[in-house]
């Protein structure tokens, strides 16, 4: 083997194993959270978690009921107030979105999309909690929604550009209006991409803190009354996680655990669905 | 440049010219689309060919920056006209385009009944017939009848634009647009659709345009010859392709540029 080509052969091996390295530091990171959540949180999930509210501070026993509750009520609510705006605004970006009001859209879009989620959080206090009179679900739904809307604008109008332009001239040329175009042939076309880009928002928010600390607030309670102070996963996480006492470090971690797990099926969701889509339009 | 038949679906181009900004992608033309014939439009690639066509069922204006100049008649109508709309005009108007646009989310049987739908027709036994008369006429009837509700994309390339053919001329337009539809085809696709020109010039007036001259001269009673946005001849298929008349469409039906 000549000089050059054993460098090649070297340098080809050596890059090899530096991306293989690199590539298993990254799941690396996921597979040691998740191992960590799985031997400090495991162990405390029973019956009593999943069905039983916080029992006063130093007792043992009791469960986060409240919180899974509250965190499928509060995301919930968000998903329904973000998921129509994002992908509405997403659709007029990629539709209609050439002139200079889709740009703007698209540059507040990209600007709230970095907003750190803590000023969220404080917008949501300033504009829904101090105006209403006190922290509520609802507060905590709208700032959540208020982070989703920007990335789905942004994920929807990806989808809807990757749909060819020649279905949309088929269309017209059918003599389909522009408005039935964009629903009926451009929005349904990309659907998989879009209900994968609602999932991963979804799952997104389901796992933020800040934006919650000043609107939902949190609460020891189970309630569903979207007017009240309401608990979260991630509050109880963050309460739990912070406080002095063994029994709620313990619920602490079997929480993070439940949320990562919800997250994770959501994410999977989002995953199964993109699938389906590929599998359908080859 | 012919004795007009009827005039019913009767298509022609009054001084027609098309602009993408200041450029004139297809200048002054004058050509008649006479009813029940096959015109092929011939010429090189970039010489306004497609954008012709694209005139004639008001597809051109919605690219950006695109204008027209001129009148197009439909049965003596400008199409043009401000009382026009586009969308309804595009209903009497069917076009097929260079690859197969199936609507990949919709059956076989949605996507020919895609255009009656559009139309108003809702009616399950009404849209029943007009699908299957469709898919017959597209000679696609025998291989899908029993698959109508299956996805469209589980066609292969030519049957796809026999479909695409079955959804334009599902609304019974009139008039078919097709545009170098055989360009992504395999010979046999090609063979299937030339002898589809044939058979549907009976029901419609239908406009080709192709780079392919041996197909032009297949499949068309008319050929005209464009070069550089303009009508260079026009004339009957035969007398174009065995005794032009302009020494540049010789040039290029004898392959000498082009």
């Amino acid at each position: 083997m000549s000089g050059a080509s054993l460098r090649r052969h070297l340098t080809s091996r050596v890059m090899t194993v530096l991306i293989v390295v690199l590539s298993f530091t990254a799941v690396l990171a996921l597979v040691l959270i998740l191992g960590n959540l799985l031997v400090k949180g495991a162990s405390s999930l029973d019956w009593a978690f999943f069905t039983k509210s916080p029992v006063p501070a130093g007792q043992s026993g009791g469960g986060v009921a409240n919180a899974i509750a509250g965190t499928i009520l509060i995301v919930g609510l968000a998903a329904l107030i973000g998921v129509p705006v994002g992908v509405g605004a997403g659709m007029y970006l990629a539709e209609y979105g050439a002139g200079r009001l889709g740009f703007a859209v698209r540059f507040v879009a990209d600007v709230l999309n970095g907003t750190p989620s803590i000023v969220i959080g404080i917008v949501g206090w300033t504009f829904i909690v101090k105006p209403s009179g006190g922290y509520s679900a609802l507060a905590g739904s709208i700032a959540l929604a208020i982070l989703m809307i920007p990335m789905l604008a942004r994920t929807t109008e990806e989808m809807v550009r990757l749909v060819p332009h020649s279905l949309r001239e088929a269309a017209l040329a059918l003599g389909y209006p522009r408005w039935r175009t964009s629903l009926k042939v451009v929005a349904r076309t990309a659907l998989g991409g879009i209900v994968t880009g609602c999932l991963v928002g979804i799952a997104r928010v389901a796992g933020e803190t800040a934006p919650l600390l000043f609107t939902a607030l949190g609460n020891l309670n189970f309630t569903t009354s979207v007017t009240q102070p309401m608990q979260t996963l991630s509050l109880q996480i963050y309460v739990y996680a912070t406080g002095p006492f063994d029994e709620w470090h313990r619920l602490a971690w079997a929480s993070a655990l439940v949320l990562m797990g919800l997250v994770l099926v959501i994410s999977l969701t989002a995953r199964w669905v993109t699938r389906a889509r590929y599998g359908r339009i080859r | 440049m012919v004795a007009s038949a009827n005039t019913r679906l009767r298509l022609e181009t009054a001084h027609l010219t098309a602009l993408f900004g200041q450029h004139r992608a297809v200048r002054d033309v004058s050509l008649l689309f006479p009813a029940h014939t096959v015109t092929a439009i011939i010429g090189p690639s970039g010489c306004g060919k497609s954008t012709l066509l694209r005139c004639l069922n008001r597809m051109h204006e919605l690219t950006p920056g695109a204008s027209v100049q001129g009148e197009v008649l439909l049965d003596n109508v400008n199409i043009y006209a401000a009382d026009v709309s586009p969308v309804e005009l595009r209903r009497r108007i069917g076009m097929v385009f260079q690859r197969p646009t199936p609507f990949p989310t919709m059956s076989i049987y949605d996507n020919v009944a895609a255009g009656l739908r559009v139309n108003g027709g809702r009616r399950r036994a009404a849209l029943d017939d007009a699908v299957s008369r469709a898919l017959q006429q597209a000679a696609l009837w025998d291989e899908v009848k029993d698959r109508l509700h299956t996805s469209a994309l589980d066609l292969s390339g030519g049957q796809q634009q026999r479909l695409c053919i079955a959804r334009a001329v599902a609304p019974q337009p009139g008039i078919l647009l097709l545009d170098e539809p055989t360009a992504s085809l395999d010979p046999a696709g090609t063979q299937r659709i030339e002898e589809l020109c044939h058979a549907l010039k009976r029901l419609y007036t239908i406009v080709i345009v192709t780079h392919n001259m041996q197909q032009a001269a297949r499949v068309s009673d008319y050929t005209a010859f464009m070069y550089l946005g303009s009508l260079i001849e026009v004339g009957k298929t035969n007398e174009i392709f065995t005794k032009p008349k302009v020494e540049q469409t010789e040039a290029y039906i004898t392959g000498r540029f082009g």
